[in-house]
């Protein structure tokens, strides 16, 4: 018999704490789309995607309605791209975006990811014709998220990949400043990037996952900051616990969604992203469940102890409440996203160097970060490659989604409203780094032994 | 298919009997009912059976809503799986 208390429990978390599925994902394989003719290529793309995600949007608003669960949004990732179009003769990529861009809209979901390169131990043919069409690509498309891998634990840091990234982020900023250099939103830089992950900007479907996959990334800052409330002044033993227990609730939920989503639509279960994924909406954010922990602003000194311990309990509570666990899962910190970092940073208390220290210990990296317009692309190069060592070195998926605001000083704010939030300007270090991203090369991976 | 069926509100005479006519007109069939007042609101769970309607759920669901808004009561359908899943381990 189900318990009333339980009952109304979760009717509050829904309707009060902000708890819903964030995302419903589906990785679709275009390995088989590739042609030596671009347009055939295309034509190819588009027809799958519209043909495996037709059902996708419409089914996850089934399970929405049935469940009385919100269902943020419904996604799609595909392979990365560089390695599709790379059979097609022609170096004009944007169209494979437009292409994508063409076909989610078909299929009624609110982004698509995908439009990617792997280039950790350098590149191909077809990555660096991709890395050139990012900028343009991203402006000339709504819904396409694009995302590219510099480095990884074996394989150490591609240090002219990074160089090119700080171009390349500049650029992009550059071509959607109209749009309040939203294409920089859509645009993130990995190390150890993972095959699974259903968030954006940086999803897209591995080479070694199936034809065809629904991964699901739960969300609930909110439920975690209002279980703490309950357990004001208690130890940390009691604070991790407390973090586990409703993680475990969280994750349920999601499970729940992609073992339904996957039945309905008759495609694999992939995994459960049990990330706390927050939004601008007040009381859905991951810097409040930190102050909640006893920090009178996100960012003072205890702030990365906080961060490490949510992370921690987030993932070990979640871990037993679903079959599958991956993507990213943890804890994210993107600063426009969340209105309590949003608060920190305008108060001069969250800084770019704090931020990093964060990302030391949560699920990915330094998110959502808006820079002055005028940062040196060898700066925000520099800024890549801190983030990537810190991944590399860690064994851990590390990433930058930075955005130079153009024409925006810092103490000013870029909107970009829904999901994405406001993100203030924060100050970069004036210091040159120009020289030390010009030697280029390869940073070689680091030892996996003798970890002190 | 089993499914619960939520009643939250300012307490009123006749809640009760109001929401179990409502189910019985749509052929709604109730196996199991706990009602109790938190913290000065109406609160009661239904375990209905909605295989007996000729109505899917979504229809049943909105039917209720409607007439819940009508009385100032929050009244919701949803299926019972999720409730299980994240209060048991």
């Amino acid at each position: 018999m189900i318990n009333i208390g339980n009952i109304i429990e979760t009717i509050q978390m829904i309707d009060r704490q902000h708890l819903d599925i964030r995302t419903v994902t589906m990785g679709i394989s275009l390995r088989d789309c590739a042609h030596s003719d671009a347009e055939k290529s295309c034509a190819r793309i588009y027809d799958k995607i519209t043909r495996k995600a037709e059902n996708l949007v419409k089914t996850a608003e089934c399970i929405e309605r049935e469940y009385g669960i919100p269902i943020v949004n419904k996604r799609i990732s595909v392979t990365p791209i560089s390695l599709v179009a790379e059979a097609s003769e022609t170096d004009d990529y944007v169209r494979f975006a437009t292409a994508m861009d063409k076909a989610a809209k078909t299929c009624g979901v609110d982004f698509i990811g995908g439009y990617s390169a792997l280039v950790q131990k350098g590149y191909t043919v077809g990555d660096r014709k991709l890395i050139a069409s990012l900028p343009e690509a991203l402006s000339v498309t709504d819904i396409v998220c694009g995302c590219v891998n510099v480095a990884s634990t074996r394989a150490g840091i591609d240090m002219d990949a990074v160089a090119e990234m700080g171009y390349t982020i500049k650029n992009i900023a550059l071509l959607s400043k109209d749009k309040g250099c939203s294409g920089c939103a859509k645009f993130v830089v990995f190390a150890n990037a993972v095959e699974d992950n259903p968030f954006m900007a940086g999803a897209f479907h591995g080479v070694g996952e199936p034809e065809c996959v629904i991964n699901v990334g739960v969300s609930g800052p909110g439920v975690v900051y209002h279980a703490l409330q309950s357990v004001k002044g208690e130890s940390f033993d009691v604070v991790a616990d407390t973090i586990k227990k409703t993680a475990f609730q969280i994750t349920r939920m999601g499970q729940i969604v992609a073992k339904e989503a996957s039945e309905r639509l008759g495609v694999q279960f992939g995994i459960v992203d049990l990330s706390l994924a927050p939004t601008p909406a007040v009381g859905d954010s991951v810097a409040r469940i930190l102050e909640e922990m006893g920090l009178e602003i996100c960012g003072t000194h205890g702030t990365t102890a906080a961060l490490a311990l949510l992370n921690d309990a987030v993932k070990k509570g979640g871990i037993m409440a679903s079959s599958h666990v991956g993507g990213l899962s943890g804890a994210f910190i993107p600063v426009s996203e969340d209105e309590g970092m949003i608060a920190a940073a305008k108060a001069g208390v969250l800084a770019l160097d704090k931020l990093e220290a964060m990302t030391c210990v949560c699920s990915v990296g330094l998110d959502m970060i808006a820079v002055p317009g005028d940062t040196p692309a060898e700066t925000i190069a520099a800024i890549i490659a801190d983030e990537a060592a810190i991944g590399v070195v860690n064994n851990k998926t590390t990433a930058v989604r930075i955005i130079p605001a153009i024409g925006k000083k810092v103490g000013d704010t870029v909107e970009f409203g829904g999901l994405l939030g406001t993100a203030p300007v924060i100050a970069v270090h004036p210091q040159s780094s120009a020289e030390f991203i010009h030697r280029g090369g390869r940073i070689p991976a680091p030892l996996q032994s003798l970890r002190n | 298919m089993k499914a619960l069926v939520t009643v939250i509100g300012h307490d009123q005479i006749g809640i009760i009997g109001g929401v179990c006519t409502k189910l019985a007109e749509l052929d709604v069939n109730i196996l199991d009912i706990s009602q109790t007042v938190m913290q000065d609101c109406f609160t009661m769970m239904m375990i209905v059976d909605i295989s007996t309607s000729g109505k899917d759920m979504e229809t049943v669901s909105s039917l209720l809503k409607q007439y819940g808004d009508g009385r100032g009561l929050n009244i919701r359908l949803q299926r019972t799986d999720i409730f299980d899943a994240m209060h048991t381990v």
